[in-house]
């Protein structure tokens, strides 16, 4: 055994068996999974504060999101609203997935999310009562809701998991990442993962730093707002929320008598070059490698799930890698994220729509969009969903900075959330 | 063959040592580093003095852009990090870029950046939002800790899995873990990994004022940090940094590198008890020991150091101390156990890596740094702690264990890299 | 000068630290209740003690309320340090 668990030769099957969402598309995999079929976006104008007079005012909410319906009592006032979100699909998820976390062994147990922004509100608040009324105004929840690790940490204090549980912030990339460290996991002892990720950074001041980047669509037009690959591209459009995953390995699935969404078949990250640099983005080998990791061919891939940026420089860039690996309009392309904005942490959601699609066999559609600028050459799926070709699927995210990651999941034997 | 993980550089920001050699000479000396609070006016603050950096990030080679735009804790990383690259001797971009990765923690991210730039928008709290178009281009760099990672990547020219690793007070050990973990499944051959922290700010003070966690002990600062000391009585904010330069030990070998050493074990287990709160038995934490020796195929009595925790609060010392008897039984008594926050303060997400770093230069130096200010033990802590005064002691391997917020518990042993050159990894 | 009973504490508790539906909390029985009895822990009782020094501008020396107290002892505490206040 190597230093950090792992074992010569030794590769495990991680598979899926249960999905939690609090989205702007819905709260419940099947409520989202419904309004993906169905195209229904989840954008509209700000709603949790008075957008005018801010340069965006359009962002991804989730709708009727009351946290003392879906969040212990005690800890709606002790947690930000990522948490709240986190710990609500967190519990949909091991529902989900009819695990009983008291019936496993604790250490074979672990939480690992992305959060790319932590407690955003929470911390905002905390800040005006120390600059307007003084230092012993700080409530004494700061010291746990404001840090990136609140949710992990919760979600294991609730469900008693005390495996090794971890948090990546890694921007966009964040919510692959995390599924790809509870593979590792998986494969260094631990038998089950609750891994995801949520963000919640639609409050003022979160609004405000993310407008910083000028990646951010202006458009007060939710309709028009965020068309990544389109022609008329123009940013994107931030959104809140996320997904958790109940990732298990094969033989704790069997052992439950659980089916499951789908497989974790490959995994890889990289880092961009510096623009500036000469050498061109990473995300073409990143995806050569997540393939390699699957065992798999490019022509093995049944459907792309893109990491969209809107930005077009970087739908530019998305596009080339896709048409370098797969060929021009080589492979199924979509983008259900434009339902719901950029989630940050919550990129898992991604990877929960493609587990879905797969059960489901259809390839959903980029609602909103006529088709993409003929000069990326990708296949982009739009008006209405397709039928699925091989039952895998490559989910892209690539966060602010650099980060590039791809998973690799393949279809599982449960199909019961597919309408 | 089983790829293995060495430690072939290092680089330090520390309270009262800018750099690594100046960081062993405060550590051997037993000097405290803890001072009242400089860096912002503490007045009507519980705890007021802190292990602050003295930092010019112009005389630490920051070009005036890159201090624009590199909150404190960014810079601490990017100083470390050269640091760390210059004494590995390697010479980058080595070979494929896709080969190297990143590996940094931090516990609190950019706050400081992010609180300043909160007062400017409100205008010192009182008007929100006076105008948007006073937030600095990078603001959005301040509110993702990602942006400390990207940073270091931009120093290693890294193309390979970069990660940013946000486990509270245990950031540290585990991004160092995780680094390791690339390097042993074959994702990188070289990893920057370490972790940063400039939690001196209003904001992060007084939220640790609110849970009463730091020491009210302002009159005397540079005896404030007490960590297994009867008089303990909470812990003593520090900021800092350590980057640690990891690389696949074959690959060290091949260039000739100069090897601290191995990193033979780490594990991470959580309590699931509380997010501040810890049982006095230490189950999880000796949990995570265990698992780390048994990863690294040795008995409780390979152990010839323990880097502890010891951040000086009544709970954590009798945990920790807990923790050791439990997993090391009788071997927990003969060990020497010191706490480096004694002199450094605790940096939050940041002293793992600075506390491994303190491991790889004892390994080197076969010193044992002391527990600076132990002068009457507190009777539940009855180990070996090191008062005091740095001892010479021959060690092969060391533990060092983090705890943290959100009830993460992290354990990691390191050894000199020539005794288990002679086995296996060659 | 301010009165300072089991409801008041009851209305700042729930405030600072939440509560839960299915904990009931009215009747005689809960100011003999304990905080760790209704599951509210350190960070509950520290964060309850901030708020009243606030809001009834005492002072509250550490550890002085704990979660181990019960409800009616802690509402007694804070009256006994009303009374020194208005001296």
């Amino acid at each position: 055994m190597s230093a950090s668990g792992i074992r010569a030769g030794h590769r495990g099957t991680a598979v899926v068996t249960g999905l939690g969402v609090v989205a702007p598309t819905g709260i419940g995999a099947r409520r989202h999974w419904e309004s993906v079929l169905a195209g229904k976006s989840g954008l509209g104008r700000i709603t949790r504060f008075d957008p005018a007079g801010y340069p965006v005012r359009v962002a991804g909410e989730v709708p009727g999101f009351v946290a003392k319906e879906r969040v212990p009592g005690r800890l709606v006032p002790q947690t930000d609203r990522f948490t709240h979100f986190a710990l609500a699909a967190a519990e949909q998820a091991l529902d989900d997935a009819a695990v009983d976390p008291q019936a496993l062994p604790e250490y074979a147990m672990a939480v690992v999310t992305a959060s790319s922004s932590g407690g955003t509100e929470f911390g905002q608040r905390e800040m005006e009562r120390l600059y307007q009324q003084g230092p012993s105004w700080v409530g004494a929840y700061q010291s746990i809701a404001w840090f990136y690790a609140a949710t992990t940490g919760q979600v294991s204090i609730r469900h008693g998991m005390r495996g090794p549980c971890g948090v990546l912030c890694c921007e966009q990339a964040g919510g692959l990442d995390a599924l790809g460290q509870s593979r590792r996991l998986l494969n260094t002892g631990s038998e089950l993962v609750l891994s995801g990720g949520t963000d919640a950074s639609l409050s003022p001041y979160g609004l405000v730093a993310q407008t910083m980047t000028g990646e951010l669509s202006t458009a007060d037009d939710p309709a028009c707002a965020y068309l990544p690959f389109d022609a008329a591209a123009s940013g994107f459009v931030p959104g809140e929320g996320g997904a958790f995953l109940v990732v298990e390995t094969a033989t704790s699935a069997r052992a439950r008598g659980a089916q499951h969404y789908g497989e974790l078949l490959g995994y890889a990250a990289g880092f961009d070059p510096p623009a500036d640099s000469g050498r061109p983005p990473v995300l073409a080998s990143v995806i050569r490698r997540a393939l390699a990791d699957a065992r798999l061919d490019p022509a093995d891939i049944g459907m792309v799930v893109a990491d969209a940026s809107g930005v077009p420089g970087r739908d530019r860039a998305e596009a080339r890698a896709l048409t370098e690996v797969f060929g021009a309009r080589g492979v199924p392309v979509t983008a259900p994220k434009v339902l719901t904005g950029r989630l940050y942490g919550g990129a898992a959601l991604d990877v929960a729509t493609a587990l879905l699609a797969l059960s489901a066999g259809v390839v959903p559609h980029t609602a909103g969009l006529d088709r993409a600028a003929p000069e990326y050459a990708i296949d982009l799926v739009v008006d209405r969903p397709r039928p699925l070709g091989p039952g895998t699927a490559l989910v892209l995210a690539r966060g602010h900075g650099g980060f590039t990651s791809a998973l690799v999941v393949a279809a599982g034997n449960r199909t019961d959330v597919a309408p | 063959m089983t790829r293995r993980a060495v430690l072939t550089g290092v680089g330090v920001v520390a309270p009262g040592a800018n750099g690594r050699d100046a960081y062993w000479d405060l550590l051997a000396a037993g000097r405290t580093a803890t001072r009242p609070i400089s860096l912002f006016d503490a007045t009507g603050f519980r705890s007021r003095v802190a292990a602050e950096c003295d930092f010019d990030p112009a005389a630490a080679g920051l070009t005036p852009k890159e201090a624009r735009r590199m909150d404190r804790a960014a810079q601490f990383a990017v100083v470390a990090a050269r640091e760390a690259i210059a004494d590995s001797g390697i010479e980058l971009p080595a070979g494929d870029p896709g080969r190297v990765g990143v590996s940094i923690g931090s516990a609190v991210g950019c706050t400081m950046g992010l609180e300043e730039e909160y007062a400017v928008l409100s205008d010192g709290g009182r008007n929100w939002l006076v105008d948007h178009s006073y937030g600095v281009p990078h603001l959005y760099g301040y509110m993702v800790p990602s942006t400390l990672a990207v940073e270091v990547a931009r120093q290693a020219e890294a193309e390979g899995p970069v990660a940013l690793v946000s486990t509270g007070c245990t950031s540290g050990i585990d991004a160092v873990g995780h680094g390791v973990q690339l390097i042993e499944e074959g994702s990188a051959d070289l990893v920057l990994a370490g972790a940063t922290d400039a939690p001196l700010s209003p904001i992060t003070s007084a939220c640790f004022d609110a849970i009463k966690a730091t020491t009210p002990n302002n009159d005397d600062p540079a005896h404030a940090s007490r960590p297994f000391d009867g008089r303990r009585d909470g812990f003593v904010l520090g900021e800092g940094a350590a980057v640690l330069v990891i690389e696949e030990a074959a690959a060290a070998r091949r260039r000739g590198a100069t090897v601290y050493a191995e990193v033979l074990g780490f594990a991470g287990r959580s309590n699931a008890f509380h997010m501040t709160g810890l049982k006095p038995d230490g189950r999880e934490m000796a949990e995570a020991i265990r698992v780390a020796l048994d990863r690294a195929r040795l008995d409780p009595d390979d152990i010839d150091y323990i880097n502890a925790h010891g951040s000086g609060t009544k709970q954590n010392d009798r945990h920790e101390t807990a923790a050791f008897k439990r997993s090391l039984g009788p071997r927990a008594y003969e060990v020497p156990v010191s706490s480096i926050k004694s002199m450094i303060g605790h940096s939050l997400g940041a002293i793992g890596s600075l506390e491994i770093a303190a491991c790889a230069l004892a390994l080197r130096h076969q010193t044992v740094p002391p527990t600076a200010n132990l002068a009457a033990a507190d009777p539940e802590c009855d180990l070996d702690y090191v008062p005091v005064t740095a001892r010479a002691h021959r060690m092969d391997r060391v533990l060092t264990v983090g705890s943290g917020f959100g009830g993460f518990q992290s354990a990691m042993v390191l050894g000199r890299y020539d005794l288990d050159s002679k086995g296996e990894a060659a | 000068m301010a009165e300072f009973t089991v409801n008041d504490l009851k209305r700042i508790l729930y405030e600072a630290a939440g509560t839960n539906d299915d904990v009931h909390m009215n009747g005689a029985d809960l100011a003999d209740q304990r905080f760790t009895d209704l599951d509210y822990d350190s960070l509950a009782v520290l964060e309850l003690s901030s708020r009243i020094e606030r809001e009834y501008g005492i002072t509250i020396p550490d550890g002085d309320l704990s979660h181990t107290m019960t409800l009616r002892e802690a509402v007694t505490y804070v009256v006994a340090r009303l009374a020194e206040v208005k001296v």
